[in-house]
């Protein structure tokens, strides 16, 4: 287990580098001038040249990757070239609000997604299992962003239920201290807060957890209906326990593997979805402030959001090949 | 009641229904179980109602998609079946060409990548070593990005635009296509009739397209249509953030993008953009898991 610990922390290091490359390109290999692209079409040839110096754009260019790198290992993730405050402290706010969305959606989508997989197969063929299923396939096919609008219009602009953006109403007055809204107003003893906080996170969570939602209840489905087909379960079913033994406890322990793993890899649908879904329901987290670059033209963001964003759904993924490892001894730790 | 574990008139391939006569050729079995299919059936009526729409859009449509009324966010109506947005275009034209540009791009998108996916996957699989190492760290690379966020990081530097975002849309999902390849020719390298193909002296590239390919068509088809499903998204998703397709271009994602300012006042500038996706997606979506049914009856639960 050591060993394979340690090569799939190996391994990880040519796909660090990859990805270093990629978002280098973002600033320092557009095609033409960068600085013009970076400037708009009408700046200055002062602005043009200060653009050049502060970011190396005027160094041969493998020294530009390598200063980049160095400046990365170092932590230095680049200076916003609107608000001119390093992005490793200005992102830090940002991270957190992502984070909570983020765990929120991925409750939701493994409640609903594990209970109505277990449903449909536990009733399978049943109009509950064709509903479900339909549900799963729908949630399948709509788009993060128009799902999120469709919320936003229905429950927070027509039925007036939820607020319809931001994480909290400025009215309160509250000033996290972990960035963790939930947690800080829980722990603050706080519930006007925690309630407002709360409204302020469904709408934005289930935009974001229903497809993961969806694709953890065709899992669930499918990997229940193969054990229910087992024989234990004739056995347990034959010992006379209830359905609800049968379902929720023998089956499920034995299904819970491949959903946990399906569950861990949707995590990186979560993080591009957060861009969508900030951008609509103005959450301020990393992918609003992605979104924001965008139309600023803030280069070094768009570049560092992307690689602090690409960098957590690696480290995930690392983590989820080693805890199913660890779950389960069959796999092979010789293969890649 | 608790089911048991048996064959259902409700699921769609057994094994009886299909057996094919003695006087029937594959392609007409084929053709039979895949009608019988129902997501499979379902799907591609979707999908030729929306090519259908994309090729005849200037004979259904009323209007011209940029031309402009003075009925600004007019709700639904006779003249306007889908209403109109802010500048007093008409909705129902433009989403109707927008099928044009997301079924363009989602086939362009997913044509490029099955192409340079299976070339990149049949050099890693069939010559392995350091070919193999170098290809494979590069979809490693690929996948280790968020897929949309790659897609923006691309476009980010290779400037938005429709073009751009079709081949960033291609760019992500080379990887898919590359492993499905590579791994589907690690288990047929091995098969005796490779090894005899060999001993009789015939050349790579001569077995490659022989006797490897063929053995890769229903796997590609029932992933080119679901990822096509995922590129008319992705599109729509780069769109929405402004990267993508540009006004005036009839582009879903970009519509809806325009809707947002207007969405209390005028719903339906957001609802049918977004119900286009919805059921082309489904479309897609529909006909892949039937495809893959029917290729694969084991995949079946």
């Amino acid at each position: 287990m050591l060993a394979y610990t340690i090569r799939r922390i190996f391994m990880l290091i040519p796909v660090l580098i990859g990805m270093s490359l990629v978002t280098f390109a973002i600033v320092h290999a557009i095609p033409g001038d960068p600085a013009k692209t970076i400037a708009g079409e009408k700046a200055s040839p002062q602005e043009l040249a200060e653009i050049r110096h502060n970011l190396g754009l005027d160094q041969p260019f493998y020294k530009q990757y390598f200063l980049y790198v160095n400046d990365l290992l170092h932590g230095n993730l680049g200076t916003s070239l609107i608000t001119h405050v390093p992005i490793s402290e200005e992102i830090q706010p940002y991270l957190a609000a992502t984070a909570e969305l983020s765990l929120a959606a991925m409750a939701i989508a493994i409640f609903f997604g594990v209970n109505l997989g277990i449903l449909s197969a536990w009733r399978q063929n049943s109009w509950l299992d064709y509903s479900g299923m339909v549900v799963a396939l729908l949630g399948v096919s709509i788009p993060v962003f128009w799902l999120g609008l469709m919320e936003q219009w229905l429950f927070a602009q027509k039925l007036g239920i939820f607020p319809s953006s931001g994480r909290i109403d400025p009215r309160l007055g509250f000033e996290g201290f972990s960035g963790f809204y939930v947690l800080d107003s829980l722990f603050s003893g706080d519930f006007t807060v925690l309630g407002d906080v709360m409204m302020h996170l469904i709408l934005p969570a289930v935009a974001l957890g229903t497809i993961p939602m969806a694709i953890i209840a065709r899992m669930t489905r499918s990997s229940v209906l193969e054990v229910l087909r087992s024989d234990f379960v004739r056995t347990a079913r034959a010992k006379g326990l209830s359905e609800f033994w049968v379902v929720y406890k023998h089956t499920l322990k034995n299904a819970c593997i491949p959903v946990l793993t399906v569950a861990g890899l949707q995590m990186g649908l979560l993080l591009g979805g957060a861009v969508l879904t900030e951008t609509i329901f103005s959450w301020p987290g990393v992918g609003r402030y992605i979104y924001d670059a965008i139309g600023q033209r803030d280069y070094p963001v768009i570049q560092s959001g992307i690689l602090v964003l690409a960098t957590i759904f690696v480290v995930i993924n690392l983590l989820v090949d080693l805890i199913y490892a660890w779950i389960d001894p069959r796999i092979q730790y010789g293969k890649d | 009641m608790p089911s048991l574990p048996e064959m259902n008139e409700n699921s769609s391939v057994t094994s009886i229904d299909y057996a094919p006569s003695i006087h029937e050729s594959p392609v007409r079995y084929f053709l039979r179980a895949f009608w019988r299919h129902r997501s499979a059936a379902i799907g591609s009526v979707i999908i030729i109602l929306f090519i259908l729409l994309a090729v005849f859009a200037p004979v259904i449509t009323p209007y011209q998609y940029d031309q402009r009324s003075s009925a600004l966010l007019a709700s639904p109506s006779a003249s306007h079946w889908f209403g109109t947005d802010d500048m007093g275009r008409d909705i129902f034209t433009r989403v109707i060409y927008g099928a044009r540009i997301s079924l363009q791009v989602g086939f362009f998108a997913i044509a490029g990548s099955i192409v340079i996916g299976s070339f990149l996957g049949l050099i890693a699989g069939y010559y392995g070593r350091w070919r193999d190492t170098i290809i494979s760290r590069i979809f490693d690379i690929l996948l280790a990005f968020p897929s949309i966020l790659l897609a923006i990081a691309i476009v980010a530097i290779l400037g938005p635009g429709l073009n751009n975002a079709m081949i960033a849309v291609a760019v992500i999902n080379i990887p898919a296509f590359g492993r499905l390849m590579r791994s589907r020719v690690l288990s047929v390298k091995e098969e005796d009739f490779i090894l005899a193909a060999r001993a009789m002296g015939m050349k790579n590239s001569r077995i490659l397209w022989k006797h490897i390919l063929p053995n890769y068509w229903s796997p590609i088809l029932v992933q080119g249509t679901l990822g096509f499903a995922t590129a008319v998204i992705e599109a729509a998703a780069l769109g929405f953030l402004g990267l993508g397709a540009q006004p005036p271009q009839p582009e879903w994602g970009t519509m809806l993008s325009d809707s947002r300012e207007f969405i209390q006042l005028a719903p339906w500038t957001m609802i049918f953009p977004g119900l286009a996706i919805v059921c082309t997606v489904l479309g897609f979506n529909l006909l892949g898991d039937g495809l893959r049914d029917l290729f694969d009856p084991r995949m079946k639960e």
